[in-house]
C-alpha cells in the first residue's frame, strides 16, 4: 500500500482551483452579491438625502455595513452545496488535513467575494460623494477588513451546517462577532475621506486578520465535522 | 494521586446528587447577603454627594453586569471541558448557563438605561460599555439559537461549544475595539464624571450584592443543571429510582 500520497499544498491548490473553477461555471453567484452591495448602497440616497456633502458624512458606515451584509449573503452557498454532494465528507476522509482544506475554501470564498466587493467598492463611493484621492484608503481597508468577515464566515457557516434553513441564524451568529472588523473598517475608511493617515486603524485591522487567519480554520474544520455526522 | 473525584464528576447521578445539596446552601446564603445588602445599599449607604439617591440602582446593575459577563466565562469553559474531554456533564453546564446569563444581561443593560435617564438625561447613549453589553446579548442569542436549530442534542452540544468559544475569544477583542471606537468617535462627555474613590459604607454593600449575586447564580445554575440532568438521562435507571 504505497499509494502516492498528494502532498497538503497540492490538496489546497487543488481545493482552490476547484471552487474557483466551479464559480466560473455559475457566474450568477458571484454577480448576486455585487449588485446586493449595488442595490443597499443605493437606497441611502433614495432614502436619507441625495445631497452629496451629507452622504459623504455616512459614506464609511454605507460602504461597510453594505459589504458586511452582502458578504453574509454570500457565505450560504460556502459548504452548503458541497455538504449536499458529499464532497465536505470526502475532505475528512482524505487524510488531507482538514484545517487546511477550510483554509483553502475560506480563500477561495474572499477571492470571490471579498475580492470583487473591494473593486466594487470605489464605484459606489463616488456616488456617495466621495473623493477619488480616498479611493487607494478604502481599497486597502476593505480588501483587509474582507479577509476576517470571510473566516468568521466560514465558522458560522460550518456551524449552521447542521441547521434547517439557516440563514437568518448565521447572521445572528456572525454579525456580533464582526463588530471589530466593522469598526475599524468603517474608522479607516472615514480618516481616507477626511484625507488623514489610516495606518492606525489598519494596523488593527491586520491584527485582525491574523488572529482569524491562525484561529478561524481550525474553528471551521471543528465545525464542519460536527455538522456533517 | 487519586483522580476518583475528578472521574466522578463526569457521572450525572453524582452530579445531580450533589447539586441537590448544595442548591439549599447557596441559595439561603444569596438570599441573606441580598437582603442584608439591600438594606445597606438603600438604607444605610449615605446618598452620592453628585447623584443623590440615584446612584443606588447600582447595586443592581453592577452585579448583573458582571454576572453577564461571568456567566459566559463559565458558559464557555464548561462547553471546551465537554468538547476537550467529552464530558456530557459539561455540556449540560453550558446549556444551563445560557438563558440566565442572557437575562442578567437584559437586566444589566435595562438597569443602565433607568440610571441613565436621570444622570444622562436620555435612556440609551452609545456607551462603549453599554455597546459592549448590547453585543454580549446577541451573544447569548446566538448560542441560544444555535442550539435551538438542532434536533440532535449531541451535536447541539459540539457546535454550540465551538461557538462559545469563538465568543469567548472575541469578547476581549469586542470590548476594546468598541471602547477605541466611541473614544475616537466623540469626546467623552458624560461618562467622564469625576469619579472619588467609594467610601467603605458605599462599597461594602456593593461587594456583598455582588457575593451574593453570585450565590444566586451558582443556586440558579444548579437547579437548572438538575433539569437538565433529568431531561438528558430521561431513559437511564437510576432516574426511576431517584424520583421514586
Amino acid at each position: 500500500m504505497s499509494a502516492q500520497r498528494t502532498s497538503t499544498m497540492t490538496a489546497v491548490w487543488l481545493v482552490l482551483q476547484r471552487d474557483l473553477r466551479l464559480a466560473t461555471r455559475r457566474p450568477a453567484q458571484l454577480i448576486q452579491p455585487l449588485a446586493f452591495f449595488a442595490v443597499v448602497t443605493l437606497l441611502f440616497p433614495l432614502g436619507y438625502t441625495p445631497e452629496l456633502s451629507k452622504l459623504r458624512a455616512v459614506a464609511p458606515g454605507v460602504l461597510w455595513v453594505g459589504a458586511l451584509l452582502a458578504s453574509m449573503l454570500a457565505l450560504e452557498s460556502l459548504f452548503r452545496e458541497d455538504a449536499g454532494d458529499g464532497t465536505l465528507e470526502q475532505f475528512v476522509v482524505s487524510g488531507q488535513p482538514l484545517v487546511a482544506l477550510m483554509g483553502a475554501k475560506t480563500a477561495a470564498h474572499w477571492l470571490l467575494t471579498g475580492l470583487p466587493l473591494t473593486l466594487m467598492a470605489p464605484v459606489l463611493a463616488i456616488a456617495l460623494g466621495v473623493s477619488v484621492a480616498a479611493m487607494p484608503g478604502i481599497l486597502l481597508s476593505l480588501a483587509i477588513g474582507t479577509v476576517s468577515l470571510s473566516l468568521l464566515g466560514a465558522v458560522g457557516a460550518g456551524l449552521t451546517l447542521g441547521v434547517r434553513r439557516g440563514g437568518v441564524l448565521l447572521a445572528l451568529l456572525t454579525l456580533p462577532l464582526a463588530v471589530p472588523v466593522l469598526i475599524f473598517g468603517a474608522k479607516a475608511t472615514e480618516l481616507a475621506i477626511a484625507g488623514e493617515s489610516l495606518t492606525g486603524p489598519l494596523y488593527l485591522l491586520g491584527a485582525l486578520a491574523v488572529l482569524g487567519v491562525t484561529l478561524a480554520p481550525i474553528a471551521a474544520a471543528a465545525a464542519v465535522r460536527i455538522g456533517l455526522e | 494521586m487519586n483522580w476518583a473525584w475528578f472521574h466522578r464528576l463526569g457521572s450525572p447521578p453524582h452530579i445531580y446528587r450533589i447539586a441537590g445539596t448544595l442548591t439549599p446552601w447557596f441559595a439561603w446564603l444569596a438570599g441573606l447577603l441580598i437582603i442584608v445588602a439591600l438594606y445597606s445599599g438603600l438604607v444605610l449607604a449615605p446618598p452620592d454627594y453628585q447623584q443623590g439617591d440615584g446612584f443606588r440602582i447600582l447595586y443592581v446593575h453592577a452585579p448583573s453586569a458582571w454576572l453577564a459577563v461571568m456567566i459566559y466565562g463559565v458558559m464557555a469553559s464548561a462547553a471546551a471541558i465537554g468538547l476537550i474531554w467529552r464530558m456530557k456533564i459539561g455540556h449540560a453546564v453550558a446549556a444551563s448557563c445560557a438563558g440566565v446569563g442572557a437575562w442578567f444581561t437584559v437586566v444589566s443593560l435595562v438597569t443602565g438605561m433607568l440610571w441613565g435617564k436621570p444622570m444622562w438625561g436620555t435612556y440609551w447613549v452609545w456607551d462603549p460599555r453599554l455597546t459592549a453589553q448590547l453585543i454580549l446579548l446577541f451573544l447569548y442569542l446566538g448560542y441560544l439559537g444555535l442550539r435551538a436549530g438542532f434536533d440532535d442534542l449531541s451535536r447541539a452540544d459540539r457546535a454550540s461549544a465551538v461557538l462559545a468559544i469563538v465568543g469567548f475569544i472575541n469578547i476581549p477583542v469586542i470590548r476594546y475595539s468598541v471602547e477605541w471606537w466611541n473614544s475616537i468617535h466623540q469626546a467623552p462627555s458624560v461618562m467622564k464624571m469625576a469619579r472619588p474613590s467609594m467610601p467603605i459604607d458605599m462599597l461594602a454593600p456593593l461587594l456583598m450584592m455582588l457575593l451574593g449575586f453570585t450565590l444566586y447564580f451558582a443556586a440558579v445554575l444548579l437547579v437548572r443543571l438538575r433539569a437538565e440532568i433529568l431531561r438528558r438521562e430521561r431513559t437511564a435507571s437510576w432516574i426511576r429510582e431517584v424520583l421514586r
